[in-house]
């Protein structure tokens, strides 16, 4: 059979539309085009795919049962080993994961599967029912397990021992569950309600959550190991940095990580309905060229900024953004300037943010990254209107909770030293995952790292109990 | 789960004394912290220092400046509010110094209570002094003189002890003889500041308690950063006690304005109809 060169298109609002709203952009498949994309799988016999997937989903069963319009046994297929298919659907960076490996990508003029888009369908498929199924457990054990954090590494760290039968308990420390998911990817990339609906099914295994709890502060480190067997930290990155140029502290100035939570977790775009403001600038400049960037760049424009330019200090082909949100910024109108940063942020008398200096970059030999490291051009400086600056230029270890234990090794960036294979720290029975180990990464990684510590973790607890 | 309003008086006009149930917190909390509470699933995430502590419940006391401490205010007993965060920040370096110092102005006269009662009990000489615009501010006075050596009031307009602000206290204190080996100061960012002045001209380390607008309260935004002897701080994290000689007011005070705008267009939407 032919297979088709390009993926089964997904319908998405127009540019024009959505950035007037926080609505999602992507809309899915219907169940005609999923079982379409479904036929350009060659079903593999070695699965090349399956490798490029950080928690090891089967991925040619899964696309087989949606060929054959078993959508449900598709879901309980990737539930296997990944609970958030919905999530991971939306937010994965496919193009470099699964899809990378995929051989009909590897064909002369041919798009790979949509694992990604096939991988949502069938999580929103199911969840349209009533009586969305669950996984089965099929013995109660009465170790506890503490998971601290309830981003994607705890989450999927509690799914995977929940499923084993143990009790297990999350502690979060802001008020809603799912960590960057909630705070920090805003809603029309990744719905809340879809956040909620796959957290509901891991409340649904018996993980018991708890938000308010500031382990270190609310708990302390010791009464956990204390009222636990095993120990999970995935607290994420956390800290924002900050260029610290001169007018830091001017008003106008966020850090994504301040933006993003006011627009996602606090629903300051729904203000005054809800009582969080966000300063709503006409002229944004937002540095950096993450994902995150582009997530600040685009909920800018939709609180209603009449100008967004991205700064970037690299070019294009630096970016480390996915290129498909950077299309999606494009689309929308965000503007670029390349090989340029601020130098300094001019104010008025009120310390309101008014100009930007930014200098120009040239890019020299690749630094320990592989990037090409950039340098400043002398004389090139140049000045920016702005009344708002984004600083998405990353993030460091949050210590609250690491300064509170004395015996946590740490590596020379400041995050937790693990065994790379068991994700166990330097203490016994207490392991961590996610971006307080590597340093601000994505979903799906942290996702894999969960699932190494929970089954590490029931190692140790089947051997604690001989 | 909520955290339920055990008990609620006016102590002051605008200002209420709230008790509420959070077992967690006054089990962990010390002196110098902070809660973050956010009344409903529609509010915002407000900082409020703990005033006291009990066996499972907290003691805070608020005044009504804006929506979100309007909405506490109306809380009645018995009620709940979504969400109380604690306790955060880092508690009040207490040691055994001497003979020290604590000025609490307005509603920080209630933050200062906890610092008092622990510097006592660590053995210490308490000079406090507290001030308010007249008599009907002043409050937590009874909780405040079972831990003080030396206590000074003062009001704004002598209605009750001595007729003006808590930094001409100071001043005299010092010119008594009082060698004072730390100090602090909690109340609004003038007095802070104005006491800072003093406390720089006689040398004397004093912490101040910051009150940057703040939203997660651990770091994790940025929001209420400060400038402390020329570096970056986070309130939150780094806070929100710090030297008061050294911090730049003037950034903090256009900093604390930043969403006058907004405040006003949320009354606005909260009285309407």
């Amino acid at each position: 059979m032919k297979i088709s060169p390009n993926k089964t298109p997904m319908k998405e609002q127009s540019p024009e539309l959505r950035k007037q709203n926080f609505s999602e952009v992507a809309l899915g498949y219907t169940p005609e085009e999923a079982i379409m994309e479904a036929q350009r799988c060659m079903q593999c016999k070695n699965a090349p795919c399956i490798k490029g997937c950080p928690v090891g989903i089967d991925i040619p069963s899964f696309i087989l049962l949606i060929r054959k319009g078993k959508f449900d046994k598709a879901l309980e297929k990737i539930q296997e080993t990944n609970l958030l298919p919905a999530i991971c659907g939306r937010v994965c960076p496919q193009e470099k994961q699964c899809e990378a490996f995929c051989t009909v990508g590897k064909i002369k003029g041919h798009e790979p599967v949509a694992i990604g888009r096939l991988e949502r369908f069938v999580a929103d498929w199911e969840a349209q029912k009533d009586n969305p199924k669950m996984p089965e457990i099929i013995e109660r054990k009465n170790k506890k397990i503490a998971i601290v954090g309830s981003g994607p590494a705890g989450l999927t760290c509690a799914s995977y021992l929940a499923k084993k039968g143990y009790r297990v308990v999350v502690f979060e420390a802001l008020h809603e569950f799912g960590g960057v998911l909630t705070y920090g990817i805003p809603e029309f990339r990744l719905p809340k309600a879809i956040v909620k609906r796959e957290i509901d099914m891991i409340k649904a295994l018996g993980v018991e959550l708890i938000k308010d709890v500031v382990v270190g502060n609310t708990i302390t480190f010791e009464e956990l190991r204390r009222d636990f067997d095993a120990i999970f930290i995935g607290t994420g990155a956390g800290v924002p940095k900050f260029l610290g140029i001169k007018g830091t502290n001017l008003i106008g100035i966020y850090s994504a990580n301040e933006f993003l939570t006011r627009i996602n977790l606090m629903k300051a775009y729904k203000f005054p309905e809800y009582d969080t403001p966000v300063l709503r600038g006409e002229k944004v400049v937002v540095v950096g060229a993450g994902n995150v960037a582009m997530d600040a760049a685009r909920s800018a424009l939709r609180i209603g900024a009449k100008e967004v330019t991205v700064i970037y200090r690299r070019t294009v082909k630096e970016m480390p953004a996915r290129i498909e949100e950077y299309h999606h910024a494009v689309e929308e109108g965000v503007k670029f300037i390349w090989l340029s940063t601020p130098v300094e942020y001019l104010g008025d008398e009120e310390g309101k943010l008014r100009k930007v200096k930014c200098i120009r970059m040239k890019l020299t030999e690749p630094d320990e990254s592989g990037r090409r490291r950039p340098v400043p051009i002398e004389n090139s400086e140049f000045l920016l209107e702005a009344d708002l600056v984004i600083e998405a230029i990353g993030q460091g270890p949050n210590k609250i909770l690491l300064n509170s234990i004395p015996d946590l090794e740490l590596n020379s960036r400041g995050y937790i030293k693990v065994d790379p294979e068991t994700m166990q720290t330097s203490i016994p029975g207490v392991y961590a995952g996610g971006d307080i180990v590597t340093g601000a990464a994505t979903v799906i990684e942290a996702m894999g790292a969960g699932k190494r510590a929970a089954l590490a973790i029931d190692n140790f607890l089947r051997n604690d109990s001989q | 789960m909520g955290y339920k309003l055990v008990e609620k008086k006016e102590i002051a006009p605008k200002i209420f004394d709230l008790i509420f149930e959070a077992p967690e917190i006054a089990q962990h909390a010390k002196a110098g912290q902070f809660v973050i509470v956010r009344v409903d699933e529609k509010g915002e995430r407000i900082p409020l220092t703990i005033a006291q502590k009990f066996d499972r419940q907290i003691r805070l006391v608020v005044q009504v400046v804006g929506k979100s401490t309007e909405k506490l205010s109306k809380l009645s007993v018995g009620s709940e509010v979504e969400d109380i965060a604690g306790p955060l920040g880092n508690p009040s370096e207490i040691d055994e110094f001497g003979n020290v110092l604590v000025i609490g102005g307005g509603v920080g006269i209630a933050a200062i209570l906890p610092i008092v009662k622990a510097l006592y009990e660590a053995g210490n000489y308490t000079n406090v002094i507290i001030g308010a615009r007249s008599k009907d501010f002043l409050i937590l006075m009874d909780d405040i003189s079972k831990y003080s050596h030396n206590l000074i009031v003062t009001t704004d307009d002598g209605s009750f002890g001595m007729k003006g602000l808590v930094t001409d206290a100071f001043r005299s204190l010092i010119k008594e003889g009082k060698e004072i080996k730390i100090a602090w100061a909690v109340g609004p960012v003038v007095m802070m500041e104005n006491c800072s002045k003093v406390a720089s001209e006689f040398g004397i380390p004093i912490w101040t308690s910051l009150n940057p607008v703040m939203i997660d309260g651990t770091g994790m935004c940025g929001g209420c950063r400060v400038e402390v002897n020329g570096v970056i701080k986070f309130a939150c994290a780094d806070g929100p006690e710090f030297d008061g000689r050294y911090v730049n007011w003037e950034d903090l005070k256009k900093r604390l304005v930043q969403y006058k705008e907004y405040e006003m267009k949320a009354k606005k939407f909260n009285n309407r109809g």
